[in-house]
């Protein structure tokens, strides 16, 4: 806790409706964030029961320094994966870190199932568990706006962070996504279906406490030096600007850019689709996270009729790179208008953007190949037809029929039980991103902790490596996989990876009164790694039964066609240094 | 030339809220959003806009004429400085103020008001709040 040598947690159990609330000294060495979730996870899962289990917890956390620092601005949610089965990190922006921080909690525990439709309130002063039984179906905004209005008090406004889930999460699919002060997600890895599985439609945070800073001149000085080099400098300049949807010509360019369900690494539509082109026809507004003032948040607007006669309604949804990637580029549609209708759909549903978009990727070519008919589908998928694929996102939220169910639990279940695994693209049970640059983009994921594209940054390894070397990879990858531990023990926004290098992130915690060195941190991301490691072998993961789709191994990537053996090879080199690192005693 | 606060462009607000962040820091040495003398919030949700609620720097402070204790002052270029010696924390500042800026620190038992320091304008990354030159009469030209 700020000012503090201990972390404070705050258990709610939606059951018996008690809370409890612990002073833990012996968390100080995970420092925050993900350090101190993944032990509070750890010690609170049931390995046992089912993933979809109503008994699992829910874990959030905030960083050490959470929202004083520029662009610490994040909080991190740990689960048991309703997708993977297995170690379930995800991460979102918004106001929630600040309203945590004000708070006054480093960490919300959340077990049990509510007795009826619920949503919990977390302030100061108080924690409540409401009813939300009229919430119960309704779309992500409209819920959220309803939690908003009856918790209206003054002063509150501005300062409060709402996490709501949609129908998706209601219904259990295991991508469902929570949203996080409507524009930021705890998208990946289905955190939605953990909440919908406890009864719970909604999260309110508030706090209004007082936290004296103790020493204002060395706090302030490290503040305005990462602020300096956030605004002054060109470092963030491309996330605000046109964000990172600037992106998708230079992967298009490199042939690295997942198309048609990976059938290309180009998309000869992309100069339609780029982040200039967004910028130019749809751009509104940009916004940014509670703490962060970078402002990446891009907002797009477009003109939906909604009725003959020229009836019309301005629609604004925010955009991202990935959500282009997966609902534009993978499914084909070649239209900026167009993509944010379906990114509109995805977001009331309340789905996790990336993994809709790869799973029904998958479902059009399984189509086409004949492994499923229009029955199981409902609409006639095709790529590059927008509107199917808006119909088709509400199948896939409401769970329509048998093929929705499937679905619904990711494309490796789905391909599992209609065929077609060879181009299900998914890692370890979660679906793709939106890079097909190289070894790195493939076995990133395969061996990152929760097999996400960030968890070592493989993509872009594939990137700046100049010459592939399968031991450089290993170790790079390995390096950058603890290195993030670290990082996201405060929880920073990766985009500020470069701002917050180790003699910064040194300077900032030293500043509000730890007294920590080089070797210190290097500890830390390595226990916090270790906490990882463990959680998966409780829950039963084993790297050896990764099974890739060979899909990866046939479309040429930015660094051309990738050998099934080599990635399978790489995975082995670096299971011997995640077996060594278990070995170390920190 | 005395200078005032204004929150002229609040059309580029980001909602980063440095400004309050800086705010508590270098007026209350806190931490606390609550403590800033500046708020900036939305008028309805993540997808309205944002306004900044901070003093306007009245030349006929309401303020300034409702404290029985007279501890607060005009201020030159406009808006009022709080003498916390003579403050008796009686909070009836606080209703008059027909911005609603003037925030009551529960902790303190003093009102938190703008004193037009210009530290939110320096850390304002998309210069919606600027310090701008005094005039005499300006609350009523503007």
């Amino acid at each position: 806790m700020l000012n503090e040598r201990f972390i404070r947690v705050l258990h709610v159990d939606l059951e018996t409706e008690k809370i409890r609330i612990e002073r833990r000294e012996d968390l100080v060495p995970y420092l925050g964030g993900v350090g101190i979730a993944s032990k509070l996870l750890l010690e609170n899962l049931n390995p046992d029961l089912d993933p979809t289990a109503p008994e699992q917890p829910i874990v959030f956390a905030i960083g050490s320094g959470a929202y004083i620092f520029p662009v610490l601005s994040k909080t991190v949610a740990m689960f048991v994966s309703p997708l993977t089965g297995e170690m379930g990190e995800s991460y979102a922006g918004g106001r929630l870190a600040m309203a945590m921080l004000m708070a006054g909690y480093d960490a919300l525990v959340i077990s049990g199932k509510a007795k009826k439709h619920s949503y919990l309130t977390v302030s100061t002063e108080d924690v409540n568990i409401r009813d939300a039984r009229s919430l119960w179906g309704l779309p992500l905004n409209e819920a959220s706006l309803k939690v908003r209005d009856r918790e209206n008090s003054d002063g509150v406004s501005g300062k409060r962070s709402i996490l709501c889930i949609g129908p998706a999460g209601e219904n259990g699919v295991a991508y469902a996504c929570v949203a996080v002060d409507t524009y930021r997600h705890f998208g990946r890895m289905g955190l939605g279906a953990c909440m919908g599985n406890k009864n719970l439609k909604a999260i309110m945070v508030h706090g209004n406490r007082s936290i004296p800073i103790l020493n204002q001149k060395q706090y302030f000085k490290a503040y305005q030096d990462i602020y300096k080099k956030c605004t002054a400098t060109d470092m963030m300049a491309k996330y605000h600007d046109a964000g990172t949807p600037i992106n998708i010509l230079p992967l298009n360019k490199a042939g690295g850019l997942p198309t048609r369900n990976l059938q290309s690494g180009t998309f000869e539509h992309a100069d339609n689709i780029s982040g200039e082109a967004f910028a130019q026809k749809n751009l509104v507004r940009k916004l940014a996270c509670s703490g962060c003032p970078v402002g990446c948040i891009h907002v797009g607007m477009y003109r939906r009729e909604f009725d003959k006669g020229h009836e019309y309604e301005a629609i604004s949804v925010a955009y991202d790179y990935e959500l282009i990637f997966a609902l534009g580029t993978f499914l084909g549609v070649k239209d900026t208008d167009e993509i944010l209708a379906i990114i509109d759909e995805v977001e009331e549903s309340g789905l996790d953007a990336m993994s809709a978009g790869v799973c029904l990727g998958w479902a059009t070519e399984a189509l086409a190949r004949g492994y499923v008919t229009t029955k199981d589908t409902l609409v006639d998928l095709q790529f590059g037809d927008a509107a199917g694929y808006i119909q088709a996102v509400k199948h896939l939220a409401k769970r329509r029929n048998a093929f929705y169910q499937t679905l619904g639990k990711g494309c490796r279940v789905a391909a599992e039980r209609y065929g077609g695994e060879d181009f299900a693209m998914q890692i370890a049970g979660n679906e793709m991103a939106g890079y097909h640059t190289g070894y790195g983009s493939v076995v990133g994921p395969a061996v990152g902790a929760r097999h996400s594209h960030l968890c070592n940054g493989g993509y872009s390894l594939d990137q700046s490596m100049k010459e592939f070397d399968e031991d450089a990879l290993v170790e790079g990858l390995f390096k950058e996989e603890c290195e993030r531990c670290m990082t996201n023990s405060l929880v920073m926004c990766l985009f500020a990876r470069k701002i917050y290098d180790r003699e910064t992130i040194l300077m900032a915690l030293n500043s509000i009164g730890w007294e920590l060195n080089d070797a210190d941190l290097t500890a830390i991301g390595k226990r916090i790694y270790q906490t990882k490691l463990q959680l998966k072998q409780a829950l039963g993961f084993e790297q050896k039964d990764v099974k890739l789709p060979k899909r990866f191994f046939e479309t040429p990537s930015t660094n051309g066609v990738l050998e099934e053996e080599t990635a399978y090879r790489l995975i082995r080199k670096y299971v011997e240094k995640t077996d060594a690192l278990m070995q170390e005693t920190l | 030339m005395a200078k005032i606060l204004r929150p002229k462009e609040m059309n580029k607000c980001l909602g980063c809220f440095a400004c309050m962040t800086v705010c508590s820091t270098v007026n209350q040495s806190n931490h606390a959003l609550s403590k800033s003398a500046i708020k900036v919030r939305t008028i309805g949700g993540m997808t309205s806009s944002y306004v900044a609620i901070v003093c306007l720097g009245c030349s006929e402070p309401a303020c300034m004429e409702v404290c029985p204790s007279s501890a607060l002052k005009k201020r030159a270029g406009g808006g009022v400085l709080v003498n916390e010696e003579t403050c008796i924390g009686c909070r009836k500042c606080v209703p008059v103020c027909i911005a609603r800026a003037i925030n009551f620190d529960e902790e303190r038992k003093k009102p938190i008001i703008c004193k037009h320091c210009g530290v939110c304008a320096r850390f304002c990354p998309h210069d919606c709040l600027q310090m701008i030159e005094a005039k005499e009469g300006m609350l009523d030209a503007e």
